[in-house]
């Protein structure tokens, strides 16, 4: 597999086209807003908690491939873990797509979030892998409204 | 074929298969240009216009030279005309901070164009919120030329500055300047007119004293020379009449303990120590262009323009930003950029998927969100061009793109 075909694996390009938890969700939620000055992307992610758990994880927004499918894997990987969990597997995400530890050797922590593996090839699309990330972490330290 | 062989510059020729397409944000820069800046730390390297020892009347030489040189090459005839900064966005903040300082206060408006790159758009969107003015922006017709009757009705005798770019950096159109001019001194006697030419300067034939402008901003290394030095051409009258911008050195005449007179034009608009290395680059780069030859620059990069929008045209789900067509009526209108989209692939995918066929182009909003918003964009894909580009870069893009649509292409 080629460094491109390991960016654009099918599963990304299949939540590209048809993202998960796509869409806002209803109030009292947390949500924040990430822009990437950079390409002018924008992001919005909404999360629910039940006490320290993020029940519910949804996002809206445009931008690229792998921007879109990042959002779109990550609100069904932090969906019912703990807030400490979801920031541990940021952390983890983070380290992957930076290059800084290897993806196959974190395939059970990973789960589907390795098909972002292949971005750790490509450090200007950094950004556009983490945005969501980043924009989660700024939604769980807004206030409900 | 290209116009200037590749070998003539130095990065493209340690990467023989880059195709590079990416022109317009900075264009390579040719060996003679990288000489004369060596050239000048190794043999003149003195503090121009201040040293009575022989090194540093060396200097003063050459930075004087480059500045004859530069200011020919632009067509002004006066070369005390042109001040030197470090490039385009310096000498839209210079206009803003002098003439717009002088000029333009509450009630008064600036008139600018959806085109207008962040440079130009933000320095007098400020400048107009600051004065307690208002922002005019003039808007696109159907083909995103400018539209002339709206840009028209926006100008009266309120009208202090009209920013208009010379060509859109992000879509490579041609701005009619003879129409904005007649226009704006038909209906703004007051305004005086700043024309952004940091994409005509290294593209087009540029005749400062018959644009009929009141300033001409560019940048160096758009048109080969070194980054961190640029222009902005003033007529003499106005630059006499206008305050400094920024203080210091060298732009005085006399410091007296209560107050300070200034030098002379263009010395009082240069404070501290000049980039004279840059400029000297920047001469360079205009000899080069010049040896080239202005007119034969434009042909060539319109037979490419002609055959890279053909060629991205004929591409199934390509869409080429601007006029239809590569009439001789359209290529009037068109210059060294083309910015295009391609149906389901963002920009930002399609310019990694054509980087690893090594066609550099450039994604983004190209400094000019407000029409981005117009064009219901976040982004676009901008393949620009320059002397050392060719049909075989074309042939590169073309066939990129076409691997492009085949990922993207809907499962």
């Amino acid at each position: 597999m080629s460094d491109l075909e390991a960016l654009y694996q099918s599963i990304i390009l299949d939540h590209n086209r048809r993202p998960k938890n796509f869409g806002e969700l209803p109030a009292p939620v947390q949500h924040a807003a990430g822009k990437n000055p950079l390409c002018g992307d924008e992001v919005a992610v909404y999360v629910k908690l039940d006490g320290d758990r993020l029940s519910e994880v949804s996002f809206t927004g445009k931008g690229c491939a792998i921007s879109r499918a990042s959002a779109s894997l990550m609100t069904g990987a932090v969906k019912g873990k703990t807030r400490a969990e979801a920031d541990a597997l940021f952390d983890l995400f983070h380290d992957v797509v930076t290059g800084k530890v290897k993806a196959e050797d974190h395939k059970a922590e990973l789960g589907s979030l390795i098909a972002l593996g292949g971005v750790a090839k490509f450090p200007v699309r950094v950004k556009c892998a983490s945005m969501a990330w980043h924009t989660l972490k700024k939604a769980l330290e807004s206030p409900t409204s | 074929m290209s116009l200037a062989p590749r070998t003539d510059f130095p990065l493209l020729t340690a990467n023989p298969e880059l195709h590079y397409l990416d022109s317009a944000a900075t264009a390579q820069k040719p060996q003679a240009v990288l000489d004369a800046v060596d050239a000048f730390y190794k043999e003149a390297n003195a503090n121009p216009r201040r040293g009575a020892y022989a090194i540093s009347y060396e200097a003063t030489q050459r930075y004087q030279h480059a500045r004859e040189t530069i200011a020919k090459f632009l067509g002004s005839a006066d070369p005390e005309c042109l001040v030197f900064v470090r490039g385009t966005t310096e000498a839209m903040n210079l206009v803003a901070a002098t003439a717009g300082r002088v000029n333009v206060g509450a009630g008064d408006n600036i008139v600018t164009t959806a085109l207008e790159h962040h440079a130009s758009f933000v320095t007098f969107q400020r400048a107009a919120i600051e004065a307690n003015a208002q922002f005019r922006i003039a808007e696109l017709q159907a083909d995103l030329t400018l539209d002339l009757n709206h840009f028209a009705s926006l100008l009266d005798a309120r009208t202090k500055i009209v920013a208009v770019t010379h060509v859109s950096n992000a879509l490579g159109l041609i701005t009619p300047v003879a129409d904005v001019v007649k226009l704006v001194r038909q209906k703004a006697p007051r305004a005086v007119i700043v024309l952004d030419g940091a994409q005509s300067a290294p593209h087009l034939p540029v005749d400062f004293d018959s644009l009929g402008v009141d300033f001409y901003a560019f940048s160096g290394h758009k048109l080969g020379g070194p980054m961190g030095i640029g222009g902005l051409i003033g007529r003499k009258s106005l630059l006499e009449a206008l305050p400094p911008y920024q203080t210091g050195g060298d732009m005085i005449e006399t410091v007296g303990d209560q107050e300070t007179t200034w030098n002379a034009v263009p010395f009082k608009f240069e404070a501290g120590t000049p980039n004279a290395a840059g400029a000297v680059g920047l001469a360079a780069a205009c000899d080069y262009l010049t040896a080239l030859g202005p007119s034969r620059v434009r042909a060539h990069e319109v037979a490419l323009i002609s055959s890279l929008v053909t060629s991205l045209a004929s591409i199934d789900g390509v869409t080429v930003h601007g006029p239809a067509g590569v009439s001789d009526a359209v290529m009037a209108l068109r210059s060294g950029a083309v910015s295009f989209e391609l149906a389901e692939a963002h920009p930002h995918d399609l310019a990694t998927i054509l980087d690893q066929h090594g066609v550099a182009i450039r994604a983004g909003h190209h400094c000019c969100q407000p029409l981005m918003r117009r064009l219901g964009v976040a982004a676009t894909a901008r393949a620009s061009v320059f002397v050392y580009s060719d049909e075989r870069d074309v042939k590169a893009l073309g066939g990129a793109l076409e691997h492009a649509r085949v990922v993207f292409a809907g499962a």
